[in-house]
């Protein structure tokens, strides 16, 4: 059995209390749940296991797992600052299989089509499950049930929280790092295969038992300014290539050409406007997709018109922060993440590009984060329901096709909007019913479509402000409505509602089970 | 029509296809219907595109056929355009499968409804008219003509009516582009019983292609019992059509506006469209003074490169210092950069405030000339201002009392 012993959590949703045979904690509503204890740590090195000059550098990656004492269970960490342009994660699972390991739990910040070859390891048993993020082909694998044990789904917070608390033990960590000295000091800044930040993997060098760092750039030590610190690291791997450089970045970031989608940026960055929201001293997170670059181009706009500076812009960073950056419409980047050349650039040359750790700014079991304090975010979502509550991995289909990435962590923004069309190609985003849970609706404020826009009932202040607005301001259930008067009510797709069929959970900020993903049928 | 086939195809598929279908349907003489489906939404919607094609064959009393529909995410009333497109390759009927008319697309337009911008939509490529209305353009225009492909007019001319009954334009002025006369003359029984407000006439040449195309209006109208005025927008793209300008404008009293098509105008004079546009001035002009006389909008070409936002801004202006009053859209993107240069700027609309406050004075104390300062106002000087306070008003760039606040 992957999951069992089911109950139905705070959320309404039955969610099993024992997943892969590890206990788990069903979600008790926001802000209910603390832990106790104390945080995972790692066993005591010590130096006298090391080379006193410093040189951990050895010749394989496969010498550096056997070293590291790879053997059947384990679980092994990746990152995805290397995005769709990585090479090393796949080869860690190549070794891995040549040798006759099994049963190995691979824990990557993130997945990318890059990853599809490791589902024949999935298959055969090599990898027994996936605790991160299953997109594209990999997602598709999971929702079929191809997948040995149960998914565990985290959000970036979510996964620097499971690392720390102990939930997840990482045994072995394999940094991939486009420069890096023979100490284990890296960082992405630098090197053929420069990525910008390596912010998704601090965690993972403090906690790990034993940490890999892998590079195609070595250089004199110290290797500076680094990232990655040398002392947690116990080999350095030197290889041609940790990745493919033009799909680790995309040269430029697009902005979306589409009319429609020109236009929610437009009226979210109107509304903003209007509700007061945009002022002077802000912080604001607006990602990297194609409505939301545009959504910061207005905002980058009205700051200047109005003689105003943001304090900070969140990363992940694109070549449009780094305009506001350098136009000086913006204080700071604090970025975990760069997407384009023009981010890389910036990260290296600009010290008030900053790049920052996601144990800093997501991780909801520490002494406060920086999501709080972000004034806007603008996030997406695959589907709605009337009462605001949000789904991102799954589409209607059943399929899980996303990570939730710092969605759910950025939830806790002080105004969360979601800019996004009201269907696709038919496909309504506002349902009756969520295909899968990921953001409780309480955290959500704002949906703006092309047909209206929506302010959760909860938000008493933003439906003052706006109540005179020449927006169309309308209800959720209105905006559902008009969606099925065009598209039809859709049926329910053939998603399995059994217990044993579940394939992934869902897990909160603070570590608690939110919901499960079932199997599609057909 | 010619001989009835056995397979007919209607639709398109393939990358970059979106909210659309490709249908085919062969008749068969047994075995009843069959349905073979590709679509993206299948696991939602699946089942009901398949009753939608039952439903539509039954209702033509078609017994056998095999269909095969390979969807990318249609509505039904796109379905149900291609569905019918196919049918009516294969069988000989009088009978059209009408889905309900939206009740929000209900609406008439008046002889001066503002067509500052009109927005082409090709009439076959539904994806682009499902949300064309939300970018408030004043009109959307279903084109028949030059958007669409020769062999694909027969299938428009569904997918047309249907969005015209179906798609919510959100009060945008419905027009349809027919095509050339006399070719166009056939498209008339799929836009008139089907809430066209306007319908804009190619390459018009001479009065009596006006005179024509109202009988066959006329007709359609009494046979369902349509009362209100369908509106006649010519447009003008040769050298003959501007010499007509004048008899064009005022060949019918449903003419309320007369459009210029510069890229069949210039390709007739046998010279290049330029940026400045010289070469078209006299033409241009000519159309401008033919509507001033009649007392109807002359509407301005189209301005194709839908990224230079800057240029389309000079083209505004130039356009509107000539006289039109409005112009054609290619993209949304375009639409709120021609209303906002359409409209009277901050400048115009100070001045016309004075003016018209001077001679409000004026009128209370009973005085038989209008001064301003020093300057006498002419009555035409006055008229002038009068349309561009009420241009600013319907705009909402003047409150409607902006004389109780107005200062001296």
């Amino acid at each position: 059995m992957k999951c069992e012993r089911f109950v139905v959590n705070a959320a309404g949703r039955r969610v099993p209390t024992i997943v892969n045979g590890k206990e788990m904690i069903p979600f008790q509503g926001i802000g209910k749940y603390k832990p106790g204890g104390r945080k995972y740590a790692p066993p005591i090195p010590s130096c006298l296991d090391y080379p006193s000059n410093g040189d951990k550098t050895l010749d394989s990656l496969e010498e550096a797992l056997k070293r590291c004492g790879l053997k059947n269970g384990m679980s092994i960490s990746t990152h995805h600052h290397l995005r769709d342009g990585d090479l090393i994660s796949n080869l860690i699972f190549d070794i891995a299989h040549a040798n006759g390991i099994k049963d190995l739990t691979w824990v990557p910040s993130a997945s990318f089509p890059c990853n599809e070859p490791l589902i024949r390891y999935l298959e055969d048993g090599t990898i027994h499950h996936i605790e991160g993020s299953m997109n594209g082909a990999l997602g598709k694998f999971t929702s079929y049930g191809g997948m040995k044990g149960c998914a565990v789904l985290r959000s970036h917070g979510g996964r620097v929280q499971a690392i720390q608390d102990g939930e997840v033990k990482i045994d072995i960590a394999v940094i991939a790092a486009p420069s890096a000295d023979c100490f284990g000091n890296a960082t992405g800044a630098q090197g053929p295969s420069a990525c910008g930040v390596l912010g998704y993997s601090l965690v993972d060098m403090m906690y790990a038992d034993k940490v890999i760092v892998v590079t195609d750039n070595l250089v004199p030590f110290p290797c500076m300014p680094f990232q990655i610190q040398g002392n947690y690291v116990d080999y350095v791997v030197v290889v041609d290539k940790i990745g493919i450089p033009e799909k680790i970045i995309s040269g430029t970031t697009q902005l979306t050409k589409s009319p429609d989608r020109l236009l929610l940026a437009q009226w979210t960055a109107q509304f903003c406007a209007e509700a007061g929201l945009l002022r002077n001293g802000i912080g604001i997170q607006t990602g990297a997709g194609g409505t939301s670059l545009s959504v910061g181009l207005h905002f980058h706009e009205q700051l200047k018109n109005n003689g105003w500076k943001a304090r900070f812009g969140f990363g992940g960073s694109t070549q449009y922060m780094v305009k506001m950056l350098e136009d000086g419409v913006m204080d700071y980047i604090l970025d975990a993440q760069a997407f384009d050349l023009e981010a890389v650039r910036s990260v290296k040359d600009n010290k008030n590009h900053i790049d920052l750790s996601v144990y800093q700014s997501y991780n909801f079991h520490s002494k406060g984060n920086y999501t709080s304090l972000i004034d806007i975010v603008i996030l997406g979502a695959t589907e709605l329901d009337t009462q605001f509550n949000g789904n991102v991995v799954t589409h209607s289909d059943g399929l899980l096709l996303h990570g939730i990435g710092g969605w759910q962590n950025c939830l806790h923004a002080k105004c969360t909007i979601l800019p996004i069309p009201l269907f696709r190609d038919r496909i309504p985003v506002i349902v009756d019913q969520l295909t899968t849970l990921c953001g409780p609706g309480e955290l959500i404020d704002v949906v703006v479509t092309e047909r209206g826009i929506a302010i959760n009932p909860l938000r008493k202040d933003l439906i003052e402000k706006m109540k005179n607005s020449s927006l169309p301001i309308v209800s959720m259930q209105d905006l559902k409505a008009q969606a099925d008067a065009i598209c039809g009510v859709p049926d329910k797709a053939a998603i399995s509602d059994k217990d044993e069929d579940t394939v992934a959970v869902i897990k909160w900020v603070d570590g608690t089970v939110l919901d499960t993903v079932k199997r599609v049928l057909v | 029509m010619d001989e009835m086939k056995k397979f007919a195809t209607a639709g398109n598929k393939g990358r970059g296809v979106r909210s659309d279908c490709f249908i085919s349907i062969e008749l068969c003489s047994q075995d009843g219907i069959s349905v073979e489906m590709v679509s993206k939404v299948k696991a939602l919607y699946g089942k009901q595109i398949e009753v939608e094609i039952k439903e539509m064959l039954n209702f033509f009393d078609i017994r056998h056929a095999k269909v095969a529909i390979e969807d990318s995410g249609a509505i039904p009333l796109v379905i149900a355009a291609r569905m019918e497109a196919c049918i009516k390759q294969l069988i000989q009927t009088e009978k059209e499968y009408l889905l309900p008319f939206l009740a929000a697309n209900a609406y008439t337009t008046q002889r001066d409804t503002h067509r500052f911008t009109r927005l082409y939509l090709p009439g076959n490529t539904p994806s682009l008219a499902i949300n064309a209305g939300i970018h408030k353009p004043n009109a959307i225009i279903l084109d028949l003509e030059d958007a669409v492909a020769y062999d694909k007019k027969f299938e428009a001319r569904f997918m047309v009516r249907n969005a015209l009954r179906g798609i919510h334009f959100y009060g945008a002025e419905k027009m349809v582009r027919i095509s050339q006369l006399p070719k166009g003359l056939d498209d008339l029984s799929y836009i008139i019983p089907h809430g066209v407000n306007l319908i804009l006439v190619p390459k018009c040449e001479c009065a009596d292609q006006i005179m024509v195309l109202n009988q066959h209006i006329e007709t359609l109208k009494n046979r369902h019992h349509i009362t209100h005025d369908i509106w006649l927008m010519p447009i003008i793209e040769s050298a003959l059509g501007v010499m007509h300008a004048f008899d064009i404008a005022k060949a019918a009293p449903n003419v309320v506006a007369m459009a210029i098509g510069l890229e069949d105008y210039t390709a007739d004079l046998g010279v290049k469209r330029t940026a400045e546009a010289n070469e078209s001035f006299f033409a241009r002009s000519m159309l401008v003074n033919a509507c001033k006389a009649v007392g109807i909008q002359a509407i301005d070409s189209v301005f194709s490169d839908v990224s230079d936002m800057e240029a389309l801004k000079n083209n505004v202006l130039r356009s509107k210092a000539l006289g039109f009053d409005g112009m054609g859209c290619i993209h949304p993107r375009q639409i709120s950069v021609i209303h906002q240069h359409f409209a009277p700027d901050a400048e115009e609309i100070e001045k016309a405030k004075k003016i018209i406050h001077a001679y409000m004075m004026a009128q209370e104390k009973g005085l038989g000339v209008v001064s301003l300062g020093s300057k006498m106002i002419d009555a035409p000087v006055v008229k002038r201002a009068e349309k561009t306070i009420q241009l600013a008003v319907s705009m909402g760039k003047l409150s409607a009392n902006w004389r109780e606040e107005f200062e001296d």
